[in-house]
Order: C-alpha cells, then structure tokens, then sequence
C-alpha cells in the first residue's frame, strides 16, 4: 500500500471507530474542517507512526504544520524519501 | 509591577498617557479605556460591593474585565469565576472564599446565589457617582483547572499577580494582545493586567466562537502580542486563518512546549519573537525563554531578576515576589518553609539545559485536557485477567500527549499466551474503555508486558 493509501485507510478506519461521517477525501480538504477532531487527529498521527515507522510532524525540522490533507500526504511522503 | 503611584487597576487606569487610544474588544463590541477612567458599569451599585467578598462570574470575559476594574480596591476580595465550573464546585468556592456578593451579567439567573447580594454588570458605561469610598488592598482568588475535584483557592493581591510585568513591557510602538486563554485563570489574567498597566489594548476571544474565527478577528484588529498554551497553537496552525495574524511576539505556556511546536512557530511567524514560559497560579511567573528551544538554560537556576528557581528531586521550585500567598480553606501548604513553591514539574538536566518531563503526579495533558492514569489503570483492571497495568503519556505533536498502556495479565495454567488471544484481550480491555472514559482517556494503544517498573516504594515509575 502507498503511503497515500495507508494514510487515507487509516483516517477512514478512525472515523468509522469513532463513529464520524466524512466528506470526500479530497487534497484540498482542510484537516479541521473534515469533521475530525484533534484528538482523532492525534490517534491517526499515532497510528501512522507505528504502521510507517515515522512521526514527520515531530520530526519536522522546519515545523511545517498541515492545513489541508494534501500538506498532511505531502509531509509523509516528503520525510519517506 | 505596579507603578509606584497605582494602587488599584483604575488608578493604573488613569496614569495611561493616552487612554482614548486602547480598547478591550470582544465579538460584540468594544469599551475604550478613557470611558473606563470615571465611569461605571455596576448600575450604582458600587458602594453596596465596598468590602464584600465578590464572586466574579459573568459569561463573558469583556463584562468580567469590566467588573475587575471597578471593584479592584474597593472590594475586600474578588474571586473570579471561570465559566466551567460544576454547581458542586461553586459550593465549595462559595464557603471557602466566604462568598458575599455576586456580580453577574443581565443574562444570568441570580436564584441559585444564597446568602449574597448580586449586583448586574454590563458594558453600558455611565460616569461614576463620584462616591468616597473606602480604599483598600483587595485580595484576589484564582481557581486552579481543576478537573472533577473540587478546585483549589490560591490568593494573591494586585502586587503579587503584577510582579512579573515590567514597566519596559509598555513598548515604543503600540501593542494589541491577543490570548486564547481565559482572562478568569492565571494565565489568562496576566494578559488583561499586561493590557492594563502597560497601556495596550486586548481582544479578547469567546467560547462560542470558533478558532478560525478568533485568528480572523485578531488579524482585523492588527494583533502583535499573541499567548497560548502549546495546545491552542497546534490547532492554530491547522487553521487557514493563521495566516491572518502577523504577531510580532508568540508565547505558548502552560503546557510543555516541545521542539516540533517552537519549529512550527518559526515557520510559521518567522518575523515573530517566538518565546515559552513558565508559569503556574501557585508560583506566578517562573521565566520566559525566547531562544526557540525547548526546555530552559541550566543558568536560570539560582535567580534571573526578581525570581528564584531550583530544581529538588527533580521538581521545579519557584520563589518570587509573584508567587500567591497561600490556598483558602483546607489543604497542604502552598509554599514550604522558606517560601518556595514546588510546582510538581519534572525536569531533567541535559547538557546545560533543563528538560520537561511531565507532571510528578503522572497527570497527562491531552489537548488541554487532563487524565489521571490511575483513573484509567483502574478501569483497565476490571478485566478478570489483567494483573496490573500503568497508563503513561506518549508523545505527540497534534495533542502533546496521547493515552498508552502497558498491562501484565494473569497466568492461567494450561493456557499458552498467544499473539491471537492478546488480540482479543486488548480488545476487550478497550471496550471496558469506552463503555467507562471519556474520549481522551481512552489508551490508543495496549500493550501486554511481563514486568512494570516499581520504585523502592512499592509505588509504580511513571517517569521510566
């Protein structure tokens, strides 16, 4: 699975634990508007870590915060190259 | 501190060079401080408040600033309500602070107020009477967060909560402050005072009001001095409307400020001074650090200005003209014997740096929201095969920290642990979770052990 595939299946499989309907996973889609709150927000990063083996967002040298879930894919694939 | 001729927040008020320039706005409007100089907001009822005790409770903080102002040496104590609180909290505030009067604003309900006179509170400014009344120091009372419990009474007076503001702090050009927190808590009413007795104006945010909404209004009003904790930023960040605000200064306190944050804030403001500090209700204000990195030089041990800090058993200790007094009603003394107070802060020392470790108590800040591990390890216990368990913190940059835990299980003669029943254990123990906590005490993971740290004594490590 490519790390887009494995980002967006593990947002999909918090949403449905926590009972959240979402909207299209498009790229432009701000991350706070997807109706996903932080702490979900905080298990996907968490997940993540332990299936690809990085936290980028801490890792990050130059503190680039997401906005839309496109900087969110962009960032992992970014620290995965 | 205060200056040298204000004794009160009004005469801080009127030794402002230019009043009619500052303002506190909030998003129904706003109230110029010139007004504030000679006016009143208490419907005349400014002399039936002399000397009483003055629970604060207004929903918002514009009225709550308002009443603050014109109370400030003329009550005996002001106790300022933040807007959470339970009615069995109230009930304790009341007896301890000895609550005998209430200030409201005109949409609560004054029923539930026994025993006190309650007086309205709005943005309506009228001149003054003009009465002499008594003047003196008022006391204030400041409620720690505290989360089920009954939450803590810390006294102070206007010197003590002022004693980290330095005249410099009214700079050359002009400062608009801007606070995520709550000017009803510590944190949040050092920005009001700062606003105050340094001249600037204030936007204060409303709990109704989204973030994006918060930042967009911040960026219209032209903000330069914007305060959080780590938490309130991270979720800035994640708003396109933090691109609105062009602060000059950004402080995160409160929370541990970790690298990822402080580098977020670089890149974010990299025009902005981006600064963390410590501070507590107890302590006051410990320092402030403005190097971008996390933690704090070994050199701030021992005293920088007015305020001394040391590190005890791996605990940060603060001394200083800011620290309270002491707790009203009940309890363990706030300071120890020769006037520290211990701030329940772990630190660690590495190469010339102090580390945050977490609180002594194991509490775990998810988000802003505390979780008590022994909470969640007693809930995770009830499943019949789990022999013990303990909850700690793991990291993480969109909520500082999030729930893990580690268990141990019950051997069971005959049966051989297998990675398909530890699946199903782990699931069971997690719906126990969910049918008992609260979302962010739920661990995100589970992990089964075979040995749990214990410390000389008896009691698990929570720091290992």
């Amino acid at each position: 699975m490519s790390i887009r595939e494995t980002i967006i299946s593990q947002i999909r499989q918090v949403a449905k634990e926590q009972n959240k309907k979402l909207g299209p996973l498009t790229d432009d889609l701000v991350l706070l508007e997807s109706g996903l709150d932080s702490l979900e927000f905080a298990i996907i990063v968490a997940r993540l870590e332990d299936s690809l083996g990085s936290d980028p967002l801490s890792a990050s040298e130059d503190g680039n915060f997401p906005v839309t879930l496109g900087d969110f894919i962009g960032i992992y694939e970014d620290a995965a190259k | 501190m205060l200056p040298s001729d204000s004794t009160s927040l009004r005469e801080a008020l009127i030794n402002i060079a230019d009043p009619s320039g500052c303002f506190l706005w909030d998003t129904k409007g706003s109230v110029c401080y010139h007004d504030l100089v000679r006016g009143s907001c208490l419907n005349g009822r400014l002399s039936e408040l002399s000397g009483r005790s003055v629970l604060v409770a207004t929903r918002d903080q514009l009225i709550t600033a308002l009443a603050l102002i014109e109370l400030d040496g003329v009550a005996r104590r002001l106790i300022l309500c933040p807007p959470d609180l339970t009615s069995e909290q109230l009930s304790s505030v009341f007896a301890n602070a000895e609550v005998d009067a209430a200030v409201l604003d005109s949409s609560q309900p004054q029923s539930n107020l026994r025993n006190c006179i309650t007086a309205t509170c709005h943005s309506n400014i009228v001149p003054a009477a003009g009465e002499q009344l008594e003047r003196r120091s008022t006391e204030w009372v400041l409620l720690t967060s505290g989360t089920t419990s009954a939450p803590k009474l810390v006294l102070h007076n206007l010197s003590s909560l002022t004693a980290a503001i330095k005249h410099s702090d009214s700079a050359a050009s002009p400062i608009i402050w801007g606070t995520f927190y709550d000017i009803r808590r510590y944190g949040g009413l050092q920005i009001l005072l700062r606003a105050i007795l340094g001249g600037a104006s204030l936007v204060l945010s409303d709990m109704e009001e989204s973030l994006g909404d918060y930042l967009a209004r911040l960026g219209r009003h032209g903000v330069t001095h914007v305060l959080g904790t780590p938490t309130h930023w991270r979720r800035a960040l994640m708003s396109p409307a933090a691109r609105e605000i062009a602060p000059r200064y950004v402080r995160s306190s409160g929370e541990i400020a970790d690298q990822s944050i402080l580098n977020a804030l670089r890149f974010f403001y990299p025009d902005a001074v981006i600064a963390h500090a410590f501070a507590s209700t107890e302590a006051g204000v410990g320092f402030s650090v403005e190097d971008g990195l996390e933690g704090f030089p070994d050199d701030l041990l021992g005293g920088v200005g007015d305020v001394e800090l040391k590190v005890e058993q791996g605990s940060l200790l603060v001394r200083s003209a800011g620290t309270a007094m002491r707790y009203l009603g009940t309890g363990p003394a706030l300071r120890n014997e020769q006037g520290f107070v211990d701030t329940g802060d772990l630190v660690e020392l590495r190469n010339d740096r102090h580390y945050f470790l977490g609180r002594r108590s194991g509490v775990i800040n998810v988000g802003g929201l505390k979780v008590h591990p022994e909470e969640v390890e007693t809930v995770i216990n009830r499943h019949p095969r789990v022999r013990m368990s303990l909850v700690r913190a793991r990291k993480n940059p969109i909520t500082g920290s999030i729930v893990i835990a580690n268990v141990i299980l019950k051997e069971e003669p005959g049966q051989r642990a297998t990675a398909n029943r530890d699946v199903v254990i782990k699931d069971e123990i997690l719906q126990i979770c969910r049918a008992k906590l609260a979302k962010h005490k739920i661990p995100i993971a589970i992990n089964i052990v075979t040995a749990l740290a214990i410390g000389t004594s008896g009691k698990l490590y929570r720091h290992a």
